[in-house]
């Protein structure tokens, strides 16, 4: 029987509740009174040097309060990279500064260089319209390889071939690895692209800035997935506002996909605003702002060798990437291309050898960094489409020579050659499920009855392992991150017994405030009702890093475990005050606090009254009150793996791909809340079916962002998609966290890319269609008819 | 200026608005009525669906003034007399078909005016109604769930067509 409270069962989200009803708090949704209006004048050049900027119309225009350039920034710090990545040749990368509105260049079509603060909304805009600004336009660099190839164009003056770092990974392994291509039987070789997206949370990002000029307090309210990574980001780096000042709310945000992590300009620019004119002030993005500002994701361009014995047994693995990186370094941008994709390119194989390489360029297009699954669903993509192109070559079922390429169950903990340890994982009994629910056995009749209708069915497969619960701060640190990655919780006992849990995590979609409030329940064997969590204010919450990464159970819900741990065994301190017992015969089970082997017990509600009622405390020994913190630092990552499989018809006549059902095994190890747990894969798949099919981020020569609105910009809409089989029934539980949990927001969008472009070529290759090996993302009509007709 | 009087969710309200302003500004800046949302500025998005005289209506692509009179009907409005979740909204809690909220207001109008029109869709014609919301959580699934649910239909027997 399926639970019906605390751990393991789909309980109904509590906050639906509010969202179902109108009554969700949205940053646009705040007004604050007299509060005032921002607006960006953007570039509409990619590339081009402000000569001058005269502000004076906008200035006496009725109604605008003030008006800001670069200058007003240039003695402020920049926007950090938050890795420091080093090269090849020992060189720390390179790190332009990131400033607050562009100064000297404006370097991407969107790049903010002027704001003005008005009265309403349509003023504000207005004098943007008036600012009169003289560029002196300069050549785009838009392409990766003409930007490294050519010197005398910059993005930035001192970066004299565009190359922020050339990463090898790992350095010392690349002789041998050239060796064992050297003497390979078979080498599979495939150049890609993974294709540029834009995240579109259905949210566009804002912020109010609000000064007090009575206690010198800076308040910022924002669409942030990381509300401390922002307040620390505006004052130690950009702004210089003492810490202690400024409080980052982040409310109700309406969705992130790693868009929200990363502190932006505007934010800055507000807070400033207010500071300089007293009011608070607004700004709400338009969608075509988050086109062209918001960090877009993937843009990588790679060729990949695989090495292999003639029974398609993995021997080498190599990959050569040119990642973009855009105009500016966003906040995880130099981490993405490497440190969450280079170590992951051993997949869930047992490949001795594997070396990669990066190079990072800038370009004058918008910053790109982390977008769901951020660096693995690259690996992932690579890796499994160049297995499937050497099983072809070789007339080797994917199938099988998967399965002979798994790191086996009995081979855990599993040092890969990228260096990451596995903790723990069944790939074969994944890949077993697949094959059952997605009744793979029965494909070619449904092949067989596709054709009878003119279309070519075909099946693809992907089998990945993923690194998340983005943590262990020694490892990450090791790696060149400038932060730490553990996360906190604080657990309140109120007097009258119920909760409040104070998490550093941060909800935008995920629904931690009934996941969360389910653990505590469990633990405590107390109603959730009685639980609130609170998130998002830095003003009640313990320094957290937040939630990207798959992070938020895993390391802050661990965090939460370690707290509720604490908090059990101070009730056990006071319960064997009460019960006059020695605190070792105390147990705690069920809500109660008893003397082991006698019937004495009290009430956990009982044991929070007296604590705050102390009236006969032993206070040199016993301090009053019941309230704990606890931050959790892991000792790795976690290693959510699955095996996906998804089946496509194509229209020969038109090359329109449609997916007919995409079934997902997956290990996330223990689930707290299958029906959420479901809902996650679903929006990942979702997204990586969109990468597949749909979605494509495009600028033209001069640098013109030519997908920036829903018009141009194809999201997945509902009868794009079909029903999906998911499961998760195969658990390997995390060996080193107290959940044993692995997270599972990213996965869909990880292991679905190359399960459908793997399926289309499965669909054209079974077709006759012999000679398309590869067709790059997203796979639009256009281009597969194009292939199919070439 | 003109004086703009609208029955929002049964309530006559009345406002001075400029000719400029458009309905789902009306709703959020003119009455504080924010569970109408703006995603897109090109009526693609499908955040701000209200219903205008009964049709499901994009609120960010009418004007304020062309609703003079009419009775407009919000997200605010959909909850029982009682103040509990009124049918669509319990089916999306119950299957899930919301994970960060933004969109769910004009999801629901949206599914309401479905099902007002078509009783018993099938998941084909849920798909192709829900065509003009874009949803980027929840992949869809659980959404179309929620609405063959609202509708009162045996979900596995019509998914399964």
């Amino acid at each position: 029987m399926p639970k019906d409270s605390g751990i393991g069962a789909s309980s109904k989200r509590r906050e639906d509740v509010r969202f179902l009803t109108g009554r969700g708090r949205y940053t646009a949704d705040i007004q604050l009174h007299g509060q005032t209006y921002a607006a960006f004048a953007r570039s509409i050049h990619a590339h081009a040097r402000i000569v001058s900027i005269d502000t004076s119309a906008a200035e006496a225009m009725e109604g605008v309060l003030a008006v800001f350039t670069g200058a007003d920034f240039a003695a402020v710090g920049g926007n950090p990279a938050g890795w420091l990545i080093q090269s090849r040749n020992g060189e720390a990368m390179k790190e332009p500064k990131r400033p607050v509105l562009a100064h000297g260049k404006v370097r991407h079509v969107g790049d903010a260089y002027a704001a003005v603060i008005a009265e309403t909304p349509e003023i504000a805009r207005s004098a943007v319209e008036a600012l009169d600004v003289v560029f002196e336009e300069l050549p785009a660099i838009v392409d990766m390889a003409a930007a490294v190839a050519d010197s005398t164009n910059r993005v930035h003056d001192e970066i004299s071939d565009n190359i922020c770092y050339d990463w090898g990974w790992i350095e010392d392994n690349r002789a041998a690895v050239d060796a064992a291509f050297k003497a390979a039987p078979h080498v599979t070789s495939l150049k890609l692209i993974n294709n540029r997206l834009v995240p579109n949370a259905m949210e566009p990002r804002a912020s109010i800035g609000v000064y007090d000029p009575g206690t010198e307090d800076y308040k910022l309210y924002t669409t942030s997935q990381n509300p401390h990574l922002t307040r620390l980001l505006i004052a130690a780096f950009v702004m210089g506002i003492p810490e202690h000042k400024l409080n980052v709310i982040a409310p109700d945000v309406g969705g992130g996909f790693g868009s929200k992590i990363y502190h932006y300009g505007e934010e800055a620019l507000v807070l400033a605003a207010s500071r300089r004119i007293g009011r608070p002030v607004k700004w709400v993005a338009d969608r075509s702002e988050s086109f062209l500002t918001d960090a877009h994701g993937r843009d990588h361009v790679t060729t990949i060798e695989l090495a292999t014995d003639k029974q398609g047994n993995f021997l080498a693995l190599r990959t050569e990437t040119l990642a973009n990186v855009g105009a500016y370094l966003s906040n995880f941008a130099t981490v993405t291309p490497t440190f969450l994709h280079g170590t992951l390119m051993a997949g869930p194989y047992k490949t001795p050898l594997v070396y990669v390489n990066v190079k990072t360029v800038f370009t004058n297009t918008a910053p790109v960094d982390a977008y769901r699954g951020a660096g693995r669903p690259e690996a992932t993509y690579s890796i499994e489409r160049v297995v499937d192109k050497m099983c072809r070559e070789l007339g080797l079922d994917p199938v099988a020579v998967r399965r002979q390429n798994f790191i086996q169950p009995d081979q855990f903990p599993y040092q890969t050659p990228v260096g990451l340890v596995y903790d723990t994982g069944n790939y074969g009994a994944t890949l077993d499920k697949l094959m059952t629910l997605g009744n793979v056995s029965g494909f070619e009749s449904r092949r067989a009855k596709s054709a009878e209708n003119g279309k070519l069915r075909g099946f693809g497969l992907s089998t990945w392992v993923e690194a998340c619960g983005i943590a262990p701060s020694a490892l990450v640190g090791a790696l060149g991150a400038r932060v730490g990655l553990y996360d906190a919780a604080t657990v309140r006992v109120n007097p009258t017994g119920n909760i409040s849990v104070m998490v550093g995590a941060h909800s935008h979609g995920q629904g931690h405030e009934t996941v969360f409030a389910q653990i505590v329940a469990d633990k405590l064997g107390i109603p959730e009702a009685n639980i609130d969590i609170v998130h998002g204010d830095t003003s009640k919450i313990p320094f957290g890093m937040g939630s990207y990464g798959s992070r938020s159970l895993a390391v802050c819900g661990s965090a939460m475990d370690k707290a509720l741990d604490k908090v059990i065994a101070k009730g056990k301190k006071i319960a064997a005050h009460m019960l006059e017992a020695a605190e070792g015969d105390i147990i705690f089970a069920d809500g109660k606090f008893s003397v082991t082997g006698t019937d004495k017990a009290k009430t956990f509600g009982e044991i929070a009254f007296s604590a705050y009622v102390p009236h006969n405390y032993p206070l040199a020994t016993l301090e009053p009150g019941l309230e704990e913190t606890a931050f959790y630092d892991p000792a790795n990552f976690t290693y959510p793996a699955g095996a996906y499989g998804c089946e496509v018809e194509i229209d020969p006549d038109t090359g329109r791909v449609e997916v007919v059902s995409f079934t997902c095994a997956d290990d996330f190890g223990n689930v707290m809340n299958p029906m959420i747990v479901e809902g996650q894969v679903h929006g990942g798949v979702a997204q990586g079916i969109g990468q597949a099919l749909l979605e494509g981020c495009t600028y033209d020569d001069n640098g013109q962002l030519l997908s920036g609105s829903y018009m141009d910009y194809t999201m997945p809409r509902a009868d794009d998609l079909p029903m999906y089989t998911v499961d998760h029934s195969c658990i390997t539980p995390c060996t080193h966290n107290p959940l044993g949990v692995k997270g599972c927001g990213e996965a869909g969008a990880i292991g679905s890319p190359p399960a459908v472009v793997n399926a289309v070529i499965d669909a054209l290759q079974r077709g006759g269609h012999t000679r398309i090996t590869h067709i790059d993302m997203p796979l639009t009509p256009s281009r597969v008819w194009a292939a199919i007709n070439a | 200026m003109t004086k703009v009087t609208v029955i929002v969710n049964g309530k006559s309200v009345s406002r001075d608005v400029e000719a400029r302003m458009l309905l789902s500004s009306f709703l959020r800046d003119g009455l504080g009525m924010t569970g109408t949302h703006i995603g897109c500025d090109t009526s693609q998005c499908g955040a701000c669906v209200v219903h205008v005289d009964g049709m499901a209506v994009k609120s960010c692509s009418i004007f304020a003034l062309d609703v003079a009179g009419a009775q407009v009907k919000t997200i605010e409005g959909m909850a029982n007399a009682d103040g509990s979740l009124g049918l669509i909204q319990q089916a999306f809690q119950d299957h899930h078909g919301l994970q960060c909220g933004f969109c769910t207001p004009g999801m629901v109008m949206t599914t309401a005016a479905l099902l007002a029109d078509n009783p018993k869709p099938t998941e084909a014609e849920v798909r192709h109604h829900l065509e003009g919301n874009i949803c980027r959580c929840t992949g869809y699934h659980n959404i179309v769930k929620a609405v063959l649910a609202a509708s009162g239909q045996d979900i596995p027997a019509v998914a399964a067509e």
